[in-house]
């Protein structure tokens, strides 16, 4: 134990912003990180279940890391993964259940996907390489920012899909479908894409995403 | 024949990578070499036909509404539903140890060449998704969720391989530079899975 004393490090210090602000474009989970790829392809046919499974992964994200970060001290270092899986698998039956609850119909839409948070590789990801390391507050933020850097994603992709898709309107959560493409377009012919409903298309708005990030920040390119 | 034709669909019509995207973090980041993602593949078969039954076992005399009846009559309406993700996780968690310890001991060849992916396929999604799968489908027999075990696990490994033999070849072609590495392995899957649509409806 160390005598001197520390100044206390403000709530909102530049370090702890960076925190949040860094998933969203450097240190993105999925066009950089490569974390949680699975789950984020797959509910991103319309937008509403996707905006459900963003908040379901942020709130395991950010409490799952603080709880972590709690525990770290006394976790033994050779059963943490199964400690880590314990902690997921509680938030995720919590989160399940809630969304039984309170939107039944997104969780049929979800199915399965709600269960696989679970291995979901942001999670266990987060908390083996921030949680383990660092303090309760920190690691909220750093959940947080993860959460909803995944999010960013989801929605982006959920978006572009729904609005090329032949309905070309939006299902927005709270506000009901709002019509995107107007109705003056489809009456002179324009048809919407029936490969953005299709599981393919995730993967190429995804490709592109990482193209236009790519091309923008060269560090990140590869070679 | 019922059997073959939801081992071929599972292969091939509902494909884990192309159709559900499970198993995508492992399949981006191990699918550099075809050496070693026929070795994960062949894992994943292997623990995946292990964990499908087990769990189906598990979830169809203690899980679901009514399994307990076996207990006596006072338990019929239990319904511990709610702890499947729990119980199929540690199953699967300690599933994998059980099959490491087992083929290091039986089969140190099989080991050497398996070894360091079986620790990796706990926290694979193909495998808690494969039980999810079969628990949201409700396959009723022990026999149905082996081969939809096996089927959906084969199935994840000729996508694997696929996708690295073309990654192995791709090396070499002039990929724009912001699109290397990752973003054309997503195209590429997005192009194969449009491939693999054109296996939609097909019945044995």
């Amino acid at each position: 134990m160390s005598q001197e004393i520390k100044e206390r490090e403000p709530m909102f210090s530049p370090k702890n912003m960076r925190l949040i602000t860094n998933p969203f474009n450097k240190e993105n989970p999925i066009t950089v990180q490569v974390l949680g790829i699975c789950s984020a392809l797959a509910v991103t046919v319309k937008f509403e279940p996707a905006f459900m499974m963003a908040l379901s992964v942020i709130a395991v994200a950010a409490i799952g890391n603080t709880i972590i970060s709690v525990l770290r001290n006394t976790i033994p270092s050779r059963i943490r993964i199964i400690v880590q899986l314990v902690v997921v698998a509680l938030l995720v039956i919590l989160v399940d259940q809630i969304l039984k609850a309170f939107s039944y119909d997104v969780s049929k839409q979800l199915s399965v996907f709600v269960g696989l948070i679970i291995t979901n590789c942001i999670l266990m990801g987060r908390y083996e390489a921030f949680a383990m390391q660092n303090k309760p507050w920190p690691s909220f933020l750093d959940g947080l920012g993860n959460g909803f850097g995944y999010g960013l994603i989801l929605l982006l992709v959920a978006a572009f899909r729904e609005i090329f898709s032949p309905s070309g309107s939006l299902t927005l959560p709270f506000f009901g479908t709002v019509k995107i493409v107007p109705q003056a377009f489809f009456d002179m012919g324009y048809v919407g894409n029936g490969m953005a409903i299709l599981p393919p298309m995730a993967l190429i708005s995804v490709a592109i995403i990482i193209w236009i990030q790519r091309s923008r920040n060269e560090d990140l390119q590869e070679n | 024949m019922e059997l073959f034709n939801l081992f071929i669909e599972s292969i091939f019509i509902e494909n884990m990578v192309f159709m559900y995207f499970i198993g995508m973090c492992s399949y981006l980041a191990v699918s550099k070499t075809v050496k070693t993602s026929i070795g994960l593949g062949i894992a994943v078969v292997f623990v995946q036909i292990i964990t499908v039954p087990v769990n189906f076992l598990v979830n169809k005399y203690f899980l679901v509404a009514g399994a307990l009846s076996w207990l006596g009559p006072e338990y019929a309406d239990v319904d511990l539903g709610f702890l499947s993700f729990i119980m199929f996780i540690a199953i699967i968690a300690s599933m994998v140890q059980l099959v490491e310890m087992a083929v290091e001991k039986f089969s140190p060849a099989l080991y050497n060449s398996l070894g360091i992916f079986l620790p990796l396929i706990a926290v694979n999604c193909a495998i808690l998704g494969g039980s999810l799968f079969m628990q949201e489908r409700e396959y009723e027999t022990l026999a149905e969720a082996s081969v939809y075990g096996l089927g959906s696990g084969f199935g994840w490994m000729v996508a694997i391989v696929i996708v690295a033999a073309i990654r192995e070849k791709i090396t070499y072609s002039n990929v724009p530079k912001p699109l290397k590495g990752l973003g054309i392995t997503f195209i590429i899957t997005g192009l194969i899975g449009i491939a693999f649509m054109s296996f939609m409806g097909i019945k044995l």
